[in-house]
């Protein structure tokens, strides 16, 4: 069966970069699978896995997402009810918590019992926002999603926020600016990625594959 | 931790390269996708492009080059000039650009910092600054000014304090030029990029002036840059991506290899 990837347009940021690196992943790992750009609750609800990007503010991204009619209603049946593969990128990662704490407290979608809160490194040289090339630190080897992925693989980050977590098993993989911090969560089907595995050259790709291959 | 990044940057224009990649296996050495696509592969750590097309009516091509490219190279790219509304930012990140550089019009109309952070979120927002050094301050401190359309006009703001400015209004990252070495090959200006470096929480860019890979290794420990960029020492294979990542993971700064 052809999987149908759908990646979820709510006017965020670099929706093209990601649909492009989606295509390319499932090329280079020769899969069956349709990358779906789209904003309509009926085509997510058709969907075997499902995509939710983000750049920008966490407030702005969960105002975005429920300007779309039907939206989170759509996401939480498919992900949550009926348990299909889901990754979140960046604030689309963050927005599966409780609560943003940026600009104000705002709602998440409370998939997770986490917060997202501000990077304070201990060390105050260190510049917000945490940006570039950063390791990975594995914390959970064995999950499909990091198959292949070796200890120092390094990823793109740009963020100035992230995510805290009430149960600290649920961090698949860490990274470390003047403290770690949640570089990819994880728990049943749901994965969410801090880093920007769209930009993250061949090791972002094969995250992606991870994913496209992933069956929970 | 952190890893100090390398940006390649190439000038374009009316979508063609102007200052191009040396290298024997390309097919057509002016397309900027075919010399992305070299910068990706040597392992370059984010790409810049400088639009510096001078008519309006060529504008679009930009537009296809970043599309282009967002189809085949899967790193941070960066695209400058010309950038000037809220629109032309949205029209570059849906085009498949990651951050946008802003110089004159931030000059002209500081608020546009603002509205594009907002609007698209501070880690897509760059404020390129073109430093010249002026004459000393009453005080004998050593000060640089701001200036527009490649270093002929002075624009009177202090180059540090309008850094400041940025930062508070919302640019994730600073691109900071300095105009005095900016092609002579000499090295950064070192006081100049600390000075700035110093002064924000936001990252900086070091531009203007590499000709040798040390001088790359003393805008990050000197100059307290997080970034290096540099145009010539590339294009013309004086040396190669990996050389610089060498030569600056053996001085000890930390590089992704």
């Amino acid at each position: 069966m052809t999987d149908s990837v759908a990646l979820i347009d709510y006017g965020s940021g670099n929706l093209r970069s990601a649909a492009k690196a989606l295509e390319r992943a499932v090329t280079d790992s020769g899969m069956d699978a349709r990358i779906i750009v789209t904003n309509d609750p009926d085509v997510v609800r058709r969907a075997t896995r499902i995509v939710l990007p983000g750049v920008g503010a966490f407030a702005d991204c969960k105002a975005g997402l429920d300007a779309v009619p039907g939206m989170v209603e759509a996401l939480t049946e498919r992900v949550i009810g009926q348990g299909v593969p889901f990754l979140g990128i960046c604030v689309g990662m963050q927005l599966m918590a409780k609560a943003g704490v940026e600009h104000g407290v705002h709602p998440g979608l409370a998939w997770l019992d986490a917060t997202v809160e501000a990077l304070t490194p201990a060390d105050p040289r260190l510049k917000i926002p945490h940006m570039g090339w950063n390791e990975l630190i594995v914390k959970a080897p064995s999950h499909p999603v990091l198959a292949g992925i070796g200890p120092g693989t390094h990823t793109y980050f740009v963020h100035s926020y992230a995510m805290k977590l009430a149960d600290p098993t649920l961090v698949l993989a860490a990274c470390d600016y003047a403290g770690e911090f949640p570089a990819i969560v994880g728990r049943d089907n749901l994965v969410g990625m801090q880093f920007h595995p769209e930009k993250s050259q061949a090791a972002g790709l094969s995250i992606i594959g991870n994913f496209l291959r992933w069956l929970p | 931790m952190l890893k100090a990044r390398i940006i390649p940057c190439l000038d374009v224009k009316d979508g063609r390269v102007v200052k191009g990649v040396n290298f024997v296996d390309l097919i057509d050495a002016g397309d900027p996708v075919e010399q992305a696509r070299l910068y990706d592969a040597a392992g370059a750590d984010e790409l810049t492009f400088l639009d510096i097309t001078a008519s309006s009516d060529n504008r679009e091509t930009i537009f296809d080059v970043v599309r282009r490219t967002a189809e085949q190279v899967f790193m941070p790219l960066t695209v400058g000039g010309g950038v000037r509304t809220v629109e032309d930012i949205r029209k570059l990140l849906l085009a498949g650009a990651d951050k946008v550089s802003i110089n004159t019009a931030a000059v002209h109309r500081p608020e546009f910092v603002q509205e594009g952070a907002q609007k698209f979120g501070a880690q897509c927002i760059v404020v390129a600054i073109d430093a010249k050094e002026v004459e000393r301050g009453p005080d004998g401190e050593q000060r640089w000014e701001v200036f527009t359309h490649g270093g002929r006009n002075r624009t009177g703001i202090d180059a540090v304090r309008w850094a400041q400015r940025m930062a508070d209004y919302g640019a994730g990252e600073i691109l900071l030029t300095s105009m005095d070495r900016d092609g002579t090959k000499q090295g950064f200006n070192l006081e100049l990029t600390r000075a700035v470096a110093d002064a924000v929480t936001i990252p900086v860019i070091a531009s203007g002036g590499v000709g040798h890979l040390d001088h790359l290794v003393d805008g990050v420990v000197k100059g307290h840059a997080s970034a290096v960029l540099a145009a010539s020492i590339f294009h013309f294979g004086t040396y190669t991506i990996a050389q610089a990542k060498e030569h600056m993971a053996k001085a000890g700064i930390p590089i992704r290899l």
